[in-house]
């Protein structure tokens, strides 16, 4: 309907050519270099059919941080645009497809795969289990979420890429006034990726439920799986939501139902209604996680239990509840009328009160403890006031009376993003800095560490706090240029200069890992920071069966307990009995390749196409239905052979602190 | 998990493994409940908004949808009994049972597709108004739903012939008898919200 196939590539604009060529050659060079150094059989057997879930795990992280490469460069564009009044850096076409792409990029395709990449790798070894409750399923959630996440990016050299904004709000992303196929890739990607989200929170739920070591009662889990579970629930209690709302603004737009349309009966509202009950939920799907993070490295490193730990949970529960009771706070301005307004107004400042217990635990657990200032912890201290910023303004934004003044400004995008960036990506990159011993057997270089920190969080503040005083004189949100006359012109300068610097923060980040990679000390030890919980029991980098023997649990913090006891490390070789483990699949990796050519057909509305490769699909499920391999054993042999590697070395290793 | 059998349970629960998928289906079905409930609340929304189209009262063809009904509550009863002769260990009464239950829900599908078919004859698609829209994408849901049902469970049949009853396939005909009811479930929502409902409104 009304494709302009000649206009599929979008080319003429030197930003989208260079854009495309840089494309061409990195795939070029990565097939050439995969082919020159033989690593074709390796990368198959190794990463893309592995049902291992800290590999998996990994690939998430690693599609994590290309992600937030991919929405740095589009806020970057952005800052650049708006630097100076009246710029003609990008024009207001190519400026709302940017806004839009960077909003859905960091949000579920940046902090998603972060965090569920985090809950991969820790989650089991928290509690003591060898896998997730369903490791092939596990992989399927990555390739579904990585092959929506790639038919998402190509949008903006095939095709154009959607430009309603993240939330999509009808009529605009109808078809009548979003006419081009940019919305379709909008709608079926993000249907793809979900999916996989969907299966992700099954299967955490399951494996904490029933597969946590012997002992460990529900409140002695580590602080991070409690989080874990509770995001998961919220995953499938509004995860679906947005399936339904996606496939019907799919139904709209090719086959022309009237569900959000203006005309034939359709409500545009209805869309704002749905994206919102599963929008703002998914808001606290990114942020318990990260609460989740904090939590574990503020009482390592403050060498204490973690205070309120009951306050803790019910704070959680607390905040899951209420998130699904808050949607209607995103749009007071569109005639809810003052009744319901004042509920949700009411209802979501409540959300500040289990969210400030939580502030202040954390500062307990701080108080009289022998702090230790690592990166990971400087991540952890710089969240508490920043999120604290986030927090207030917030309860601003929730007065429905008053939101009626800032909604639709500046003043909302720096809330969202000083809630978001200190809450999130404060959060990832402290769980980085703590756990990447845990994932590659070597630490990230402390020094660079904090260079990368004290940019990132100087940047963060001097990008975001000019935006609400814009915000707070007038400057509307996605508006790609404003007058000289106006006087924003300084502030917003402020601002872009402090991207800069939160991009050179990122920048350090990157080279941190390349140098870490080649040079940092392989002899750390399985236990660096001297913390507190399970999976810090075992080596790192972790086996491949987790634990040789299952540790028993006795109370919270049980690897602390036991380190006091003086029992880690003796394993009695007769209690080893041959491990149970999950064979390796390609099925998949396949089943992101037909799903991702399905949706492609299916942006272009070819219908026809899409059918046949759906063929495909099915085929898979088939398959996967007739599949009764059963995975294998690991013996005896082996485990004690691998058990004597990392334990004999034990003595030569060092500790980073303490 | 072939390993820790425990006999003195019904044979689909009987392995780690097995245990483990029933509670992740059942969660599943959790977030069957969400998405059936979005797609009710989106009628609740938009099925009086007929755009000057037809109504319910000039369309719906209560005969029809009652011989649907018979159909599917029937086919509930019979997979309980194919699951309850899977427990006895009885082979043959398990595939007939449940042979019996898939064609009952082709005949509901055949009558449903019949229905569309009536409806979109009559000028009522799900382009002409916003209540057709939601009208037939949550009847089309459950539809899609019981064809896919049925798909599954042919696959299945076909496992059972193969391998017999061992854990493994007992606790698959377990969980898709868990779906087959879940289905029926929603379709006494329909029945009632939709149809009759929308013959006495």
């Amino acid at each position: 309907m009304g494709i302009k196939w000649n206009e599929i590539f979008v080319g003429g604009d030197p930003l989208l050519v260079g854009s495309q060529i840089a494309i061409v050659l990195t795939v070029v060079a990565i097939v050439v270099g995969l082919t020159y150094f033989k690593k074709w059989g390796w990368l198959w057997r190794e990463w893309l059919t592995t049902v291992d879930h800290k590999k998996i795990g990994i690939m998430y992280i690693l599609s994590g941080v290309l992600m937030f490469f991919r929405g740095g460069i589009d806020g970057l564009l952005m800052k650049a645009q708006t630097a100076r009044p009246e710029m003609n850096f990008l024009d207001a076409q190519h400026y709302n497809e940017i806004f839009t792409t960077h909003g859905v990029i960091m949000i579920l395709f940046m902090a998603m795969p972060f965090l569920i990449g985090l809950m991969n790798v820790v989650v089991p070894l928290q509690i003591g289990a060898r896998d997730v409750a369903f490791p092939q399923l596990n992989a399927l959630s990555f390739w579904l979420f990585f092959s929506g996440a790639m038919l998402f990016n190509i949008s903006f050299v095939v095709g154009g890429s959607p430009d309603a904004g993240w939330t999509s709000y009808f009529p605009l992303a109808g078809k009548e006034f979003s006419p081009g196929i940019g919305n379709n890739y909008y709608a079926i990607a993000l249907q793809i990726a979900g999916l996989g989200t969907l299966m992700t929170g099954i299967n955490f739920i399951v494996t904490i439920l029933k597969m946590r070591a012997p002992g460990m009662t529900l409140m002695k889990m580590p602080m991070f799986t409690w989080t874990t579970l509770i995001t998961s629930i919220i995953i499938v209690a509004a995860f679906p939501i947005f399936t339904v709302a996606l496939a019907l603004m799919t139904f709209d737009r090719l086959y022309g139902t009237h569900f959000f349309t203006l005309s034939s009966g359709g409500s545009d509202m209805l869309w704002a209604n749905l994206f919102w009950l599963w929008g703002h939920p998914e808001v606290y799907i990114v942020i318990l996680p990260a609460f989740g993070i904090f939590s574990e490295v503020i009482a390592t490193f403050s060498r204490k239990t973690l205070f309120g730990y009951t306050s803790m949970v019910v704070s959680i529960v607390g905040i899951a509840f209420l998130s699904m009771i808050v949607w209607v706070h995103h749009f007071y301005t569109m005639d809810a009328g003052p009744a319901v307004n004042s509920f949700f107004s009411i209802t979501t400042m409540l959300i500040a009160v289990p969210t400030g217990v939580k502030i202040f635990n954390w500062l307990f657990t701080m108080r009289k403890g022998r702090i230790q200032f690592t990166t990971a912890m400087l991540w952890a201290l710089a969240f508490v006031p920043n999120f604290v910023i986030g927090g207030v303004t917030g309860v601003m934004l929730a007065m429905a009376a008053a939101d009626y003044q800032y909604h639709n400004t500046l003043f909302l995008v720096a809330h969202f993003h000083y809630v978001l960036i200190p809450g999130v990506v404060f959060a990832v990159f402290a769980g980085l800095y703590y756990w990447w011993p845990k994932m590659f057997g070597f630490m990230l270089n402390e020094k660079l560490g904090k260079y990368h920190f004290w940019l990132f969080v100087i940047g963060f503040n001097v990008t975001f706090m000019p935006m609400f005083f814009l915000g707070l004189k007038g400057a509307v949100r996605r508006a790609y240029t404003y007058s000289a006359e106006s006087g924003f012109a300084p502030l917003f300068l402020v601002s872009a200069i402090g991207s800069i610097i939160l991009a050179i923060g990122f920048a350090v980040f990157c080279y941190n890992i390349y140098w870490s990679f080649r040079y940092a000390k392989r002899n750390v030890s399985h236990d660096p920071w001297d913390a507190r919980t399970l999976e810090w029991m075992t080596a790192s980098p972790v086996q491949f069966y987790n634990f040789a023997v299952v540790p028993e649990v006795k109370q919270l913090d049980a690897f602390w307990h036991m380190k006091k006891r003086g029992e880690t490390l003796t394993l009695k070789e007769s209690d080893i009995k041959k491990i149970h483990m999950p064979s390796n699949s390609g099925l998949p990796f396949y089943m992101a390749v037909v799903f991702g050519i399905t949706g492609f057909f299916l942006v272009f509305e070819a219908h026809i196409a899409a059918a046949v490769a759906a063929i495909g699909i099915v085929i898979g499920l088939v398959i996967r239905s007739f599949d009764y391999n059963d995975g294998y054993y690991v013996s005896v042999d082996e485990i004690k052979r691998t058990e004597r590697t990392w334990r004999n070395v034990e003595g030569g290793t060092e500790n980073h602190v303490g | 998990m072939s390993a820790n059998v425990n006999h003195s349970l019904p044979l689909e629960y009987q392995t780690e493994q097995n245990r483990l998928n029933i509670l992740g289906f059942w969660i599943f079905l959790g977030a069957e409940i969400v998405l059936f409930a979005t797609l009710f609340a989106v009628y609740g929304v938009l099925g009086h908004r007929y755009a000057g189209g037809p109504t319910p009262s000039d369309i719906f063809k209560l005969n029809d949808v009652l011989i649907e009904t018979l159909l599917l509550l029937t086919s509930s009863f019979t997979c309980g009994l194919a699951v309850f002769f899977m427990r006895q260990r009885d082979m043959k009464k398990l595939l007939i049972w449940f042979i019996i239950t898939l064609l009952l829900g082709a005949g509901f599908l055949f009558m449903e597709i019949r229905e569309f078919i009536h409806y979109v004859h009559e000028g009522a698609t799900m382009q002409t108004s916003a209540f057709l829209s939601s009208f037939f994408v949550l009847l089309g849901t459950h539809g899609a739903h019981v064809t896919f049902g049925i798909i599954w469970a042919i696959m299945l049949i076909i496992q059972l012939l193969q391998r017999g009853l061992t854990p493994m396939t007992a606790r698959k005909m377990f969980i898709i008898s868990l779906y087959w009811h879940f289905l029926d479930v929603v379709w006494i929502f329909i029945f009632t919200f939709v149809y009759l409902k929308g013959m006495v409104g």
